[in-house]
């Protein structure tokens, strides 16, 4: 401790003053190093991969582990690894565009809510408890069943079982923040609704939308796998984490890698990214800063 | 009809309804501000005293707009405030500003102190960029804070600075009425010394008026020219300071001014300990609101309100018995 209060100075800007903590938080830096493998894993798939995750080989099927196919291969004949490699970009794009789309949306409706109040808070507010209502899962089967399923489908599916969430969190924080005396300060300056919004609400909110957008990354990924696993997801035979461990449930006893592999890599991804939430949480509350 | 009148202030009311239940039933009123009339005149600064609790917070955000009235006018330079659009009061706003109390809450976190400073110049259209760092540097000297500071934010500053932060706020468009709000009473005793006296400095200066809340007696006698006692939303006494701290007529300021501390142990005074709690505001008691703490209370005080009535020398009170003691 006293080591780190050396390295903090007067002088030392907000910024490196996170940095410097969130270094020290062990979770978190782990957390952070290991998404951005996986990032990255998903950006080069094209060149990371051994093979390409589609061609099929009827004479190579459900081999074990070898040095030509280090996780083996599939019912099809099909390079375990290099789909897991190629299945990281669907679960990437899928959970973090949902969340984005699902924080835009919902912090849009959450802050309307909150600062107009009124009718219009229990519209929103009232829709956004009927949401919540609903398991996850039950929700997005809902939604995919009508809009049918494909890559900006599930975007937007997993993106409205997001929205309450949001909407939620920032409905709350508005609440409270509007009550500040800067907000009403600026009130008497003059200033004009949007502005007050943007400028002054805004950015008091984003470390929290921060915290909870990582932490619900971890949440959009499972749920795609989950409607992958029940057959909803991006269809075959695209690889997706999801698939891959419904294809492998017919061949469990013999050939356990195809599921197993799949099933550690979306472990681990959501994992880092809850790890990375926590983190950011830790770090950005000054109570559990111990300063 | 005086001229030089700034602020004129009639029967102004505040209620906030007391909400029970599920269906949100309003189950009375708390009446936070009941019927507040008073005049401030152009460079002048009007204390207004009294109790926590007791509305002068609210009286001072109605009379901004900051919050609605229930009931009353505000004539601001002769415009009726309570009757303007929101597009027309914004445009005046710039002459009326206002001074928080807690310097911790009333700076936004996430700003820097130029963009705090010169937030005002840029939502009125007055100044811009190189303009308006000009003047942002302008009024950090003006409150005694080192102009080379505007990059910083405001966690990097003490209570008393930021104090000055949000001071040279209020400045940035030369208003001609800033309401302080117990500018001083969140400060420790020897930096509210230095703010009131910038503050004293800068009215001198800039000739504008304070409406000038606060609790603490000694400081509103150093500063102020006339004083209001409030107690529970209404205004029991108004006279000029001197006059009011020689001759309290209301047994409430009379109170008051015996529980101001004297530095001197061996003086011996006379203290009037007054008993009970301040009566909810939701019930306050019928008649005089102040009987039921009140040493001279008769029958009268229980049946009918006192009203304002002038003593001479522009004092007024609120009591049946002002010439008891």
């Amino acid at each position: 401790m006293r080591q780190q209060d050396e390295l903090i100075t007067a002088e030392t800007s907000q910024t490196m003053r996170l940095w410097i903590t969130f270094r020290k938080n062990k979770t978190a830096m782990a957390g952070g190093v290991i998404a951005i493998i996986i990032i990255l894993i998903a950006l080069f798939a094209k060149w990371l991969a051994p093979y390409d995750p589609l061609i099929q080989n009827p004479y190579n099927r459900l081999t074990g582990s070898s040095s030509e196919h280090i996780l083996g291969t599939d019912d099809f004949g099909r390079d375990v690894l290099s789909r897991i490699i190629w299945g990281s970009r669907v679960s990437l794009v899928i959970g973090i565009s949902s969340v984005l789309l699902g924080m835009v949306a919902g912090t849009t409706l959450g802050m309307i809510a909150g600062y107009f109040r009124g009718k219009i808070e229990t519209v929103i507010m009232r829709t956004v408890d009927v949401l919540m209502c609903f398991p996850d899962l039950i929700l997005a089967i809902a939604v995919t069943a009508s809009l049918g399923s494909n890559l900006i489908n599930l975007i937007i599916t997993i993106g409205i079982v997001m929205t309450p969430r949001f909407a939620r969190l920032s409905h709350g924080s508005m609440l409270s923040l509007k009550e500040n005396e800067f907000v009403i300060a600026a009130q008497a300056l003059g200033a004009k609704t949007p502005r007050i919004i943007i400028r002054h609400i805004f950015p008091n909110l984003f470390g929290e939308l921060l915290v909870a957008g990582t932490l619900w990354v971890g949440v959009a990924i499972r749920l795609e796998a989950n409607l992958a696993f029940i057959g909803l997801g991006v269809q075959p035979p695209t690889p997706t984490w999801g698939n891959m461990i419904r294809e492998g449930i017919n061949v469990l006893i013999n050939a356990p890698w195809v599921s197993i592999f799949s099933g550690l890599s979306i472990l681990i991804t959501i994992l880092s990214f809850n790890m990375l939430g926590d983190g950011i949480r830790d770090i950005t509350d000054p109570r559990l800063r111990g300063e | 009809m005086e001229d030089n009148i700034l602020l004129r202030v009639e029967n102004l009311k505040k209620y906030f309804p007391v909400k029970r239940g599920i269906f949100s039933r309003v189950a009375g009123y708390i009446q936070a501000v009941d019927g507040v009339s008073f005049f401030l005149r152009g460079g002048e600064i009007l204390g207004l005293v009294g109790e926590s609790g007791c509305g002068k917070t609210t009286l001072g955000r109605v009379v901004l707009r900051l919050l609605p009235a229930t009931e009353g006018e505000v004539y601001f330079e002769g415009t009726n405030l309570m009757k303007l659009s929101s597009e027309k009061l914004r445009s005046a706003r710039r002459h009326m500003q206002i001074i928080f109390q807690d310097p911790f809450a009333s700076l936004n976190p996430r700003m820097n102190i130029e963009n705090l400073i010169g937030e005002p110049l840029l939502i009125h259209g007055v100044a811009s960029g190189k303009e308006k760092e000009k003047r942002v540097c302008f009024l950090l000297e003006k409150v005694g804070l080192e102009p080379g500071y505007r990059k910083r934010f405001p966690h990097e500053f003490s209570g008393g600075q930021r104090q000055r932060i949000g001071i040279a706020r209020a400045l940035a468009l030369d208003p001609k009425l800033i309401v302080c709000d117990e500018p001083v009473s969140a400060l420790d005793v020897a930096i509210q010394a230095q703010i009131i006296n910038l503050l004293e400095d800068l009215q001198a200066e800039f000739g504008f008026s304070y409406l000038f809340i606060a609790h603490d007696l000694s400081v509103i006698k150093h500063i102020t020219d006339r004083v209001a006692v409030m107690y529970l939303g209404k205004i029991v006494e108004l006279a000029e300071t001197d006059e009011l701290y020689l001759n309290p007529l209301h047994p409430y300021t009379e109170a008051l001014l015996s529980a101001v501390p004297v530095p001197d142990p061996t003086l011996e005074r006379k203290r009037i300990i007054l008993e009970g709690d301040v009566p909810s505001p939701i019930n306050p008691p019928s008649g005089c609101r102040f009987r039921t703490r009140c040493v001279y209370a008769g029958e009268i005080c229980k049946m009918e309100e006192p009203l304002l009535k002038e003593m001479g020398k522009a004092h007024e009170v609120a009591c049946h018995f002002p010439e008891r003691r």
